[in-house]
């Protein structure tokens, strides 16, 4: 029933995060496997059960979540199809995500497919077609917005100033391939100029990939405190945010889960997170979940907060942090603090905001968020493959498909566009 | 005289000869109805016939078994391979033709084909019944009875010359314009428009200082515009090539004044690829000169056609600006240049079987639809003619998507997005532009012209031979080897242990020709054509597998056919532009819809759901 489509979709169903619960559909005939890679099992068709989704690449673990095994063709998309509801927060969300995503197989859904699948698989009943109307306006709405936030940006002068650029280096190569009998059109030299100008666009292109992501901006600098159980992070985090965020006390290992708490420290958005003490040899089964889920957000730190022994430092640039000063006896390496007296916070601060704004885009950069980072790099790869080939032919098609990465960016199309440019730069014709 | 047919086709160009003969060649009883039965067939522009993207169309139309490049081959006194140091998907086979012979060697052929009448004739009205089309009635009073008609006419629908100030109406230079059939397409409430084009002067050979000239002579290598022809046939000439100055450009600005084009007389719009040469002056002023090519009409014609200063000047300005050119200062103008003004069809009002949606029998090929060029006329010809006669016969159409060629590139864009300009093609208008070579038209096209009834014995047995020794081929390039066995066999490649197809293998640099006619025997053995096709294939079999899933997407969205009559007023949410341009498009699936410009898809799913709901 799924008439003959090769790929399997996902994408987030409910409301934007941060929500109590983010739901996860995936649809099409890998989502079953889908379900096994992330669940280690399949639950019983239509029953919710609860499993713990772990990353098939290194097992890390990312959510424990209600699960849904819904064979098709009795689904809405007339599909298999299988539903992650998992805990809303953006970093769970993202992360499901893109342990999807890194399965054979499967890709985001493009704007309305899940609706189109359900038609074309006759699941849409008429109630649901009235509907239309209103998920049409809907998004537009939407676009509209994102094309607002577009026009506003520096980013969309960026990327309208590559397009730009893009045509008229299609146009050259265009020119180079249609009308190579015309005088007007510079043969050889054309070849050379078209790579130099694709491969100085290619670098751009490339350091603004390289910049610091919209989630960034958005959800905060992500700092992780982390450490041997009882080495006061949970006392460190409640100093930092000025309130009593975690659970403290004397018992190694009372803080379970990681705990993370959204602030803004002198102008920076921070998302702290406190993690259960790191300890391989816990014998508590709910405590071993959460030094997985410890272990996870270490790798995706920012900036660690090191409350371990300097030896253990899990990334050379963690901070190391020789906290409960006001414990010990005998100095120890690293930045001296005390919770209790104040002592060391305003240089940890100060410290946190000089590595936070290397982090953060400056005034007038732009940050991307996942979607057009994805688009992005797709014209950085084309763009790549366009400098990499010495074949025009090669060239030219980089360049269309550059084009249609650009084009997904901005919404605008076409080859006329590129004719365009290519007929106001020469003058071609007998 | 025979007055009941299965097909009329109305005139006797490039898109009417081969739009009369694929119809005969589908079995249909066939009429072409010409003013002059002399002019059939006639270059009425330059002398040649291919070039980039039009070489495709020739190949493509010839591999469907039609005329143009048998008839060039037969013509042919330059041969040249443009883009010959590029990828095969961009070189474009060009030739210049000799006039007269081309016009008799289209007469031989069309003399050649059974079912095919050429009547002598002033079309002056479309017969229908019912909203239908049932004949056409002549100037002089005579009928023709059929039940599908294509309009090929050309420039001739309410044709105007100018040249200067001076006025004529026509569709060419000596000959009278279709008027009254004009005023009747327009009386139906078919949407129809003004576009222009121009013409050089004809010059006096003899008055040529050929001596004084950079000359560009055909090339060297043996191919032919059709592989039906063997080898060529006429002596071969070159071409000269001249270059307009800064005194050619004073002379063109002090004689704008004069010119047709911007005293506002003109007002339909000139191709931007085919410009006058006021408007090369006046768009690329900064430019010192513009190359012009001094092109021979003839092996045994001292007519000269001067390609690149297309011209509505006064007479005396042309004259003017010639002589102030290297080797032309003593030139003599047999013909001046002129522009003409004619009508087309708005060719969204077309379906993709380019038959006229509201008017049931009624297809249009070439000008008509707002196309410029032999090429593309002769492939719309071909098109219409085909199913002019699938219709009579009550077949189905054949519809040619932009997978499968250039024709359906050219057919898609016209239909969808009707044109603005005189739509010339250009390899840069395919997206799959590497997998439609001028070189593997055949193999794209054949099975679907035997499919469709176009093809020829002649040609289906070399087809048939060419699929035979394909398959030898490929089973001999299917073979898997190791990179150390390629090594051990003399190709130096990397070793990565990988384990590819020799079909693979063949793209990789270090392994040569030589090399793969050894360890494919069959290759060997293959025709020089056919093995470089297959070899060009492996050399982009990357670019090729990536095109195949947008290809998939795209054949997946053409089964989604969207009714004639649908009415898109009724799907909430979709704007007033996007409802304006799918109804002027009335695209015939869902693919085709997504094509047109702004169309989104949130607007297509609102599209599907509603046929699915009229299908229901």
């Amino acid at each position: 029933m799924t008439q003959g489509r090769g790929d399997t979709i996902f994408a987030l169903s409910s409301g934007a995060p941060p929500a109590g619960i983010a739901v996860i559909r995936v649809s099409g005939p890998d989502a079953r496997s889908a379900l096994e890679a992330l669940a280690g099992r399949v639950p019983a068709p239509r029953q919710a059960s609860l499993g713990l989704l772990q990353d098939p690449v290194d097992g890390s673990a990312l959510d424990r979540a209600l699960l849904l095994w819904l064979p098709g063709p009795a689904t809405v998309t007339g599909e298999d199809m299988a539903e992650l509801h998992c805990h809303g927060g953006r970093a769970v969300v993202a992360a499901v995500e893109s342990a999807l995503a890194a399965l054979a197989g499967l890709r985001r859904a493009d704007p309305g497919e899940f609706t189109r699948r359900a038609f074309e698989n006759g699941r849409m009943d008429l109630n649901a077609v009235e509907g239309l109307a209103d998920l049409l306006a809907a998004e537009t709405q939407s676009q509209r917005r994102a094309a607002l936030a577009m026009v506003e940006g520096h980013f969309s002068r960026r990327v309208d100033d590559w397009r730009r650029r893009l045509l008229d280096l299609s146009a050259m190569a265009e020119a180079a391939l249609d009308f190579s009998d015309e005088d007007d059109v510079p043969d050889d030299a054309i070849e050379g100029r078209i790579g130099d100008a694709v491969a100085a666009m290619m670098r751009e292109v490339g350091a603004v990939l390289a910049a610091p992501s919209a989630e960034r901006l958005r959800d905060g600098v992500r700092v992780v405190l982390a450490g041997p159980p009882n080495a006061g992070k949970s006392t460190l985090l409640n100093a930092l945010v000025g309130r009593d965020a975690a659970i403290v006390s004397d018992i190694a290992g009372t803080t379970r889960d990681r705990i993370e708490i959204p602030v803004a420290i002198d102008g920076i958005a921070y998302l702290f997170t406190d993690t259960a003490g790191l300890r391989a040899d816990s014998q508590d089964a709910v405590e071993a979940i959460g030094i997985d889920r410890a272990r996870a957000a270490l790798d995706a730190a920012d900036i660690i907060l090191w409350l371990g022994k300097a030896d253990d430092l899990p990334r050379p640039d963690a901070i190391l942090v020789a906290a409960q000063s006001d414990r010990a006896g005998t100095a120890r390496p690293g930045l001296c603090l005390s919770a209790l007296t104040g002592e060391g916070l305003d240089a940890l601060r100060a410290l946190l905001h000089r590595r936070a704004s290397a982090l953060l885009p400056g005034e007038g950069d732009h940050a991307l968020h996942a979607r057009q980072r994805q688009r992005v790099g797709q014209l950085f790869a084309h763009l790549q493959s366009a400098v990499a080939t010495n074949d025009l032919l090669v060239a030219a098609e980089e360049l269309r498909l550059a084009r249609g990465a650009i084009d997904a960016l901005t919404g605008r199309a076409g080859t006329e566009d590129m004719l365009d440019s290519l007929f106001a730069a020469f003058c071609i014709g007998k | 005289m025979q007055t009941s047919y299965d097909v009329i086709v109305v005139g006797g160009g490039h898109a009417g000869c081969e739009a009369a003969a694929a119809a005969a060649r589908k079995g249909a009883q066939v009429a072409l109805l010409t003013f002059a039965r002399a002019t059939v067939g006639a270059m009425s522009c330059n002398p040649a016939i291919g070039g980039l993207g039009k070489g495709h169309l020739v190949r493509e139309v010839d591999a469907l078994d039609g005329l143009i490049a048998r008839a060039a081959d037969e013509a042919a006194i330059h041969y040249r391979m443009l883009n010959s140091s590029k990828g095969a998907a961009v070189q474009g086979p060009r030739v210049q033709a000799d006039r007269k012979r081309y016009r008799a060697a289209i007469h031989r052929l069309l003399d050649a084909q059974d079912g095919l009448a050429i009547v002598e004739g002033e079309a002056d009205s479309l017969l229908l019944s019912d909203g239908a089309v049932a004949g056409v009635g002549l100037a002089d009073g005579r009928t023709l009875r059929a039940s599908a008609v294509v309009l090929a006419t050309g420039t001739f629908l309410g044709g105007r010359l100018f040249r200067g100030d001076e006025r004529n109406e026509g569709g060419r230079i000596g000959e009278r314009a279709a008027t009254t059939l004009g005023l009747q397409l327009r009386a139906m409430g078919l949407p129809i428009a003004r576009l222009k084009t121009g013409t050089p002067p004809r010059l006096d050979g003899r008055t040529v200082d050929w001596g004084e000239l950079e000359t560009q002579p055909s090339d060297g290598e043996g191919w032919t515009m059709s592989p039906l022809t063997p080898a060529r046939i006429l002596p071969q000439l070159s071409c000269a090539i001249t270059r307009t100055n800064d005194e050619t450009h004073r002379i063109i600005r002090e004689g704008l004044g004069r010119s047709p084009l911007f005293s506002g007389a003109i007002e339909g719009r000139g191709p931007r690829y085919c410009p006058s040469i006021e408007d090369k002056v006046l768009r690329f002023g900064d430019r010192d000169g513009h190359q012009i090519f001094l092109e021979p009409e003839g092996l045994d014609d001292a007519l000269v056609y001067p390609n690149g200063i297309s011209t509505s000047l006064p007479t005396d300005v042309q004259v003017a600006m010639l002589r102030s050119m290297t080797g032309l200062e003593r030139v003599d103008i047999v013909v001046p240049g002129y522009a003409v003004e004619y009508d087309h069809i708005d060719p969204r009002a077309l379906d993709a079987s380019l038959a006229v949606r509201d008017v049931a029998g009624l297809f249009c090929a070439g000008q008509i639809n707002g196309t410029t060029g032999y090429e593309e006329a002769a492939a719309q010809g071909l098109v219409a003619g085909s199913n002019a006669a699938a219709w009579a016969a009550g077949d189905a159409a054949m519809i040619l998507d932009r997978a499968t060629s250039y024709i359906g590139v050219m057919i898609d864009d016209l239909v969808l997005q009707g044109v603005t300009e005189p739509y010339r093609m250009l390899t840069a208008r395919a997206e799959y532009r590497l997998r439609l070579r001028a070189d593997n038209a055949e193999t794209r096209l054949g099975a679907i012209g035997l499919r469709h009834g176009l093809i020829g014995p002649g040609r289906a047995a070399r087809l048939a031979e060419r699929a035979r020794v394909r398959a030898l081929v490929d089973a001999d390039l299917a073979q898997v080897m190791t990179a150390s066995a390629l090594t051990r066999a003399g190709a130096p490649v990397r070793q990565d242990g990988a384990r590819r197809s020799l079909f693979e293998w063949a793209r990789f640099p270090e392994v040569d020709a030589a090399l793969l006619l050894d360890l494919a025997p069959a290759l060997r053995e293959a025709p020089g054509d056919l093995r470089a096709e297959m070899l060009e294939d492996a050399h982009y079999a990357p670019y090729l597998q990536r095109q195949d899933a947008e290809i998939a997407e795209l054949r997946r969205n053409e089964r989604v056919l969207i009714p004639a009559d649908f009415d898109y007023r009724r799907i909430g949410g979709l704007s007033t532009e996007m409802i304006e341009r799918l109804d002027a498009a009335r695209p015939d699936t869902l693919a085709a819809a997504a094509r047109i410009r702004g169309i989104t898809p949130a607007a297509l799913a609102a599209i599907l759901v509603h046929i699915r709901r009229e299908a229901a």
